[in-house]
């Protein structure tokens, strides 16, 4: 809401050099939000003045174009030029040339002289052109920043002005005015209004607030009026769309009399553009009061207005040309011809006022919030009048509204009222609001006067009325409300343009926000003992710290993804579809999918950094991805607002979420540090990927068993499957698909691995059981066993384990043996044993034995033999 | 061995094993102190371990004058055999002496010489090990969470695709309102499903009332998402902290020294609050936060936070709560906007690109 500072003074104490930033400094300390400032002269230097044309000469060029070589007077016949400098010409009388063909000699223009400045620091100077030496400017609306209009130059007359030759023309522009722009909160509709605006105002400064409103006086209705029936069938929970319509006739209005200049300014400055007289009259009292009305032609209305629901099927041309199919919930304002206009939101284009309109129909009426949203949402139709509907309008001001039409209408337009008037509809019961004595004080914080409680409500224009054995406001930490009743406090009717102060607590903001906020105090609750991180917080924290430990580098990013990522990096078997969370308003439909896998967003991460000149890379992310079960998602029924939900409908509603586990992935490309002198770094490869794997199940205390996998995203060779022990596959780790790093820009040889971070939490041992140490000598065996070359030496290394008993303390891997001597399709397999046990010395026959048992199980599971 | 022996009128290499000497008589004690001399003057010669063997076996080895010096007593008369052992046997002693300690001291220098030879560059050291990071937005927030750990509040966390209710209606949104809208949300298909991408970690305050018993101190950090295109200043998903406190007889007093106890635990002991009336549907009275900021780029000042108030009792009661008995307040601010003015970040693209060179700098402290 832009506040032009002159209007607002005309209602709230405003200094009188106050500027908007002064203005707005007083306004945020009730609560509204300091937007922009808008001030004509901050792009517009004078002197600009008003000079009258005395000649005209028209001269066509030698490019076909007819200028005017004008001489123009701009100070008044016999006086003086008091104005000195470059092309100010001494005499009064400047040279202009003008190519702008709508005025004549006699006309009052406005000319820039030069040394003035115009928006786009256009700096005015003398200049010759055409032959001639052009000392100023005659300006049109445009060149001054105040309008579209560039057909031709500002004639004064056209605005109905005849200000004396000389004077300043920004002054009689209305351009010494200025704006604050002020955001306004959806609960505080009352502010759209300068009224609004005002009064909060005075609250601010304590200063005397006068109330537009006050200062009509209402022609009361009579039932002579235009005929209007409110006829709503169905109204939106209960409510009606429709308690109030004052309707108001007036006629004989000159359409071709121009909007006074402090009007248009007024309005300009408020963001809202002129249009006519009329038009502008309707704005001017919307922004003035709060109210939007709708003004109709009168001679296009045919029989009874009557404010009612759609019909299906209805249709109407609303004022910006478009045809609306019109929904059973809109409801409409309609005339024997059928629907003139969606109620609140916008009028039809068959009934609107135009230039040749002389009789006029007011419309201020009084229409429902939620009703007039809908309408407005499903037709895409924010507009002035909706904004102020659907966060709540002041019933009482309807009247008011329309009678300042009315009067607007007579005096500037010359248009007659009717002498009767319509007001048709139900006032609402006023809100009435208990207020114990001591609930502001004590949700406060600050011991209350009951001065000031009662003083800021009153102030706000709420009815304030003492119950009970009032004792006013002392804080009582650790105590509640109670049975405020027998402390007394106030019951406090609230003004019919806060619709938004319906409850205690909404009095107790009101109270501290008049008092100041700056008033409460501090104090510092103290929460019971806590419990610290839970252990999976512990867990995720360590496992983040580890990995960047341990040289990676953490990234985030977003989980909006493509449909074939997920098809790609969701599900292990190519061809399948991965069932995936799909957005309603993606921000671009490439990416409208929920991720449900990390790796797509930290793959295009790395290669971003690729591409930025960073070849070797370690990154990682850990973020929630979005699995939805194989059940519907979500719940068709939203539970009441206010109310605790039954059980089952809560459960309903959790059961309706997908899945969303935790995931950790990284993704390594290039080498593992950079080149040096005398440093060749070793490229990363997939154990790199399989081994920051086992760093997260290390750092957890989890064993992940590995095996060979299989997964689309991957290398068919080069992908470890990885899983807990009780075979829940928990991720994958290895090289990516040489063709999937093609397509992605990323160098071959690119690792990745990703987790199901929750899995791993999970599986993490509650309390970890000491192990025994024995401190008897160890033994150690080597064996060498030859197997098919499709045998991984995984397998057999846990079948060794399993085949060589207790006593194996632990078994490793050292060779692995292809060609002479192996034989075709074979390979040798060299593992060291070591064994120990927890009670005595192990002879070498104990060893050799359980070495034996662990060979013989292999051969057994898969032919090894013993090399 | 200094520059100077060497220098001076010193032997030079060559001389250093020979030629050998006429062999003095044994009895001839001028001419064995000369052979003593000599050695002497040859040991001390010596430049490294190599000559000063060759001067060893020259004046010391076996046919050394000396060594056949000392031969030649045993064809003495018997009588000038003890005379010569006395001449002979403590000039040997003398050079065994000698040649130890010359040794010692050749052998310092010699292992002396190889550490200067084994000297290197260090400034041209390779890098073998990489330096990992954590992202600055995660730590932050885990900064953020301990000082509330501190202080005895438990850390909340839910989903991030929630439902509609717990998102708006359980916070007082009313369906209609216009501040339904002020969240620009991203809704999940199909619409009838009621889902939607959390707009505020705010869901997680309804969850934690549901799930504890009172009283309830939690923060709720997390990321939320709201359908703004990135720019320098906007992005569609961001990180957010919410702090939710339900107990009897809380007071916006309470709220304010929470706070301002947090504001100086962020920001230094200097740093301070102030509350701006403003308007959420999920407290009342509602107030915006401003931070004093001492350490704020161009000059301390006010800077908008986030928003906080007291908990509307229409909260309470979604989560079955008796809005007479127990009051609340709750607050919540950004991660991001946060680490831009503390760390004086300019562009919000540097936060969520993952650049390496971002995280990197961090290391892993903010």
């Amino acid at each position: 809401m832009r506040i032009p500072l002159s209007w607002l003074r005309e209602y709230a104490q405003v200094p009188a050099d106050a500027t908007a930033e002064d203005v707005m400094a007083e306004l945020v300390k009730v609560g509204l939000e300091e937007e922009d400032v808008h001030r004509p002269l901050d792009t517009l230097k004078g002197p600009i003045v008003v000079g009258q044309v005395l000649s005209a000469v028209k001269e066509t060029q030698s490019n076909g174009k007819t200028i005017n070589w004008c001489q123009v007077r701009v100070v008044p016949e016999g006086r003086e030029q008091t104005l000195a400098g470059d092309g100010i010409d001494p005499s009064g009388v400047q040279g202009i040339v003008c190519g702008a063909h709508n005025f004549e000699p006699g006309d009052k223009v406005v000319v820039t002289l030069p040394g003035a400045v115009l928006p786009g620091d256009f700096r005015i100077t003398p200049r010759k052109t055409y032959g001639h030496l052009s000392a100023g400017m005659i300006a049109s609306v445009r060149e001054l920043g105040i309008g579209e209009d560039h057909d031709g130059i500002l004639v004064l007359s056209t605005l109905g002005l005849d200000p004396e030759v000389g004077s300043d023309a920004l002054e009689v522009l209305g351009l010494y005015d200025e704006a604050a722009e002020i955001n306004v909160t959806p609960d505080r509709s009352y502010c759209f209004s300068i009224r609004g605006v005002a009064r909060e105002y005075a609250h601010a400064t304590g200063t005397q607030f006068t109330d537009p409103a006050a200062a009509v006086t209402v022609v009361p209705a009579d039932g002579a009026g235009y005929p209007v029936r409110i006829e709503d069938a169905a109204p939106i929970y209960g409510k009606p769309g429709c308690d109030r319509f004052v309707a108001r006739t007036v006629r004989g209005v000159d359409p071709k009399r121009p909007t006074p200049p402090w009007m248009a300014s007024r309005l300009r400055l408020a963001g809202i553009r002129s249009i006519s007289l009329v038009v502008d009259i309707s704005n001017y009292v919307m922004l003035e009061l709060g109210q939007p009305l709708h003004f109709y032609d009168l001679d296009k209305l045919t029989g009874d207005i009557v404010v009612r629901r759609a019909n299906p099927g209805e249709t109407l041309r609303t004022l910006d040309d478009k045809v609306r199919t019109l929904d059973p919930e809109d409801l409409l304002i309609t005339d024997g011809s059928g629907v003139i206009g969606i109620a609140g939101v916008m009028g039809g284009a068959a009934t609107e006022v135009s230039d040749s309109t002389v009789n006029v129909l007011i419309e201020a009426a009084h229409f429902e919030e939620v009703s007039i949203a809908r309408s407005r949402r499903r037709h895409k139709l924010p507009s002035e009048a909706s904004k102020r509907f659907e966060r709540g309008v002041d019933w009482q001001v309807a009247d008011e509204a329309a009678q300042r039409a009315v009067d607007l209408l007579t005096e500037l337009a010359g248009g007659t009222a009717d002498a009767a008037a319509t007001d048709v509809g139900t006032a609402p019961e006023p809100v009435v609001i208990e207020l114990p004595a001591g609930f502001a004080a004590e949700r406060i914080g600050v011991d209350f006067t009951e001065e000031q409680i009662t003083g800021s409500l009153s102030d706000l224009g709420a009815g304030v009325e003492k119950y009970g054995s009032v004792n006013h406001g002392s804080v009582n930490h650790g105590s509640v409300t109670g049975d405020a009743k027998g402390d007394g406090g106030y019951l406090v009717t609230v003004p019919s343009w806060r619709q938004d102060l319906a409850i205690k607590e909404d009095l107790a903001e009101e109270i501290a926000r008049l008092v100041g906020y700056d008033k409460i105090p501090a104090t510092l609750p103290v929460a019971p003992p806590g419990r610290g991180l839970t252990r999976s917080q512990q867990q995720r924290r360590r496992v983040l710290q580890a990995l960047a430990d341990a040289g990676l580098t953490e990234v985030l990013s977003y989980p909006f993804v493509a449909k074939a990522d997920n098809d790609t990096f969701g599900v292990a078997e190519a061809g399948a579809v991965r069932s995936a969370v799909k957005l309603a308003n993606p921000l671009s439909d490439e990416h409208g999918y929920l991720r449900t896998s990390v790796l797509p967003g930290l793959l295009e991460t790395a290669r971003r950094n690729h591409s930025r000149g960073f070849r070797d890379l370690a990154l990682y992310e850990a973020g929630l991805v979005f699995l939805p079960g194989d059940g519907p998602l979500g719940s068709a029924e939203i539970p009441p607002l206010g109310q605790l939900p039954a059980e089952e409908v809560l459960d309903g509603l959790d059961a309706g979420l997908p899945a969303q586990p935790l995931h950790i992935a990284a993704v390594f490309t290039g080498h593992e540090s950079p080149a040096g002198a005398g440093h060749t770094p070793r490229p990363w490869d997939w154990a790199d990927a399989l081994d920051a794997a086992r760093l997260v199940a290390d750092v957890l205390g989890v064993e992940l068993v590995v095996s060979q996998g299989s997964h689309q995203a991957f290398h068919p060779g080069r992908t470890a499957a990885l899983s807990l022990r009780s075979g829940q596959l928990v991720g994958y780790a290895g090289e990516l698909h040489p063709k999937l790093l093609a397509g992605r820009d990323l160098p071959a040889r690119t690792v990745a691995l990703e987790l199901d971070a929750d899995a791993l939490f999970e599986a993490a041992a509650d309390v970890v059981v000491a192990r025994h140490i024995s401190t008897y000598p160890l033994a150690t065996q080597d064996v060498a066993l030859v197997v098919d070359a499709s045998t991984t030496a995984g397998e057999v290394l846990e079948t060794l384990r399993e085949g060589a008993g207790e006593l194996l303390e632990d078994i490793s891997l050292f060779d692995v043996y292809t060609g002479t001597g192996i034989g075709e399709g074979k390979k040798s397999l060299a593992f060291g044993l070591r064994f120990r046990a927890n009670d005595r010395t192990l002879t070498a026959e104990e060893a050799s034995e359980a070495r034996a048992a662990a060979v013989a199980l292999a051969a057994e599971r898969f032919g090894a033999v013993q090399r | 061995m200094s520059e100077t022996t060497l220098g001076t009128a010193s032997p030079q290499p060559a001389d250093l094993a020979g030629p050998v000497q006429d062999v003095p008589h044994p009895l001839d004690e001028a001419a064995v102190g000369e052979a003593v001399a000599r050695a002497l003057a040859a040991f001390e010669a010596a430049r490294n371990l190599d000559e000063l063997k060759a001067a060893r076996i020259a004046h010391t080895g076996e046919k050394s004058p000396l060594s056949l010096a000392n031969r030649e007593i045993g064809k003495l008369a018997k009588e000038d055999k003890a005379a010569a052992g006395k001449i002979i046997g403590p000039a040997r002693g003398r050079l065994n002496k000698a040649l130890a300690a010359r040794t010692e001291e050749l052998e310092a220098a010699r292992d002396a010489q190889i550490l200067v030879e084994e000297a290197v560059d260090v400034t041209a050291a390779p890098r073998r090990r990489r330096a990992g990071a954590r992202h600055p937005l995660s730590v932050l927030q885990e900064r953020v969470a301990d000082i509330f750990v501190g202080m005895g509040w438990e850390i909340a966390e839910g989903p991030e695709v929630e439902s509609e209710w717990f998102n708006f209606d359980a916070l007082n949104f009313k369906p209609d309102h216009p501040a339904r809208e002020m969240q620009d949300t991203f809704f999940v298909e199909p619409p009838e499903a009621h889902l939607l991408m959390r707009t505020h970690t705010s869901p997680v305050q309804v969850r934690s009332l549901l799930e504890r018993d009172l009283p309830v101190y939690v923060l709720c950090p997390g990321k939320v998402f709201r359908t703004d295109e990135l720019d320098a200043t906007h992005t569609p998903v961001f990180h957010q902290f919410e702090g939710l406190a339900v107990d009897k007889g809380l007071s916006m007093a309470d709220l304010r020294g929470t706070l301002e106890h947090f504001a100086r635990q962020m920001f230094g002991e200097e740093a301070s609050i102030r509350l701006r009336p403003n308007y959420f549907p999920f407290t009342e009275p509602s107030a915006e936060l401003d931070i004093w900021h001492p350490g704020a780029k161009g000059g301390p000042r006010w800077i908008e936070w986030g928003g906080c108030g007291m908990v509307h009792p229409n909260v309470l009661r979604a989560a079955g709560i008796d809005p007479e008995v127990y009051s609340g307040f709750a607050f919540g601010m950004g991660i991001e906007r946060t680490l831009m003015f503390r760390n004086e970040v300019s562009d919000m693209h540097d936060m969520i690109e993952g650049d390496v060179r971002f995280s990197e700098h961090f290391g892993m402290e903010i």
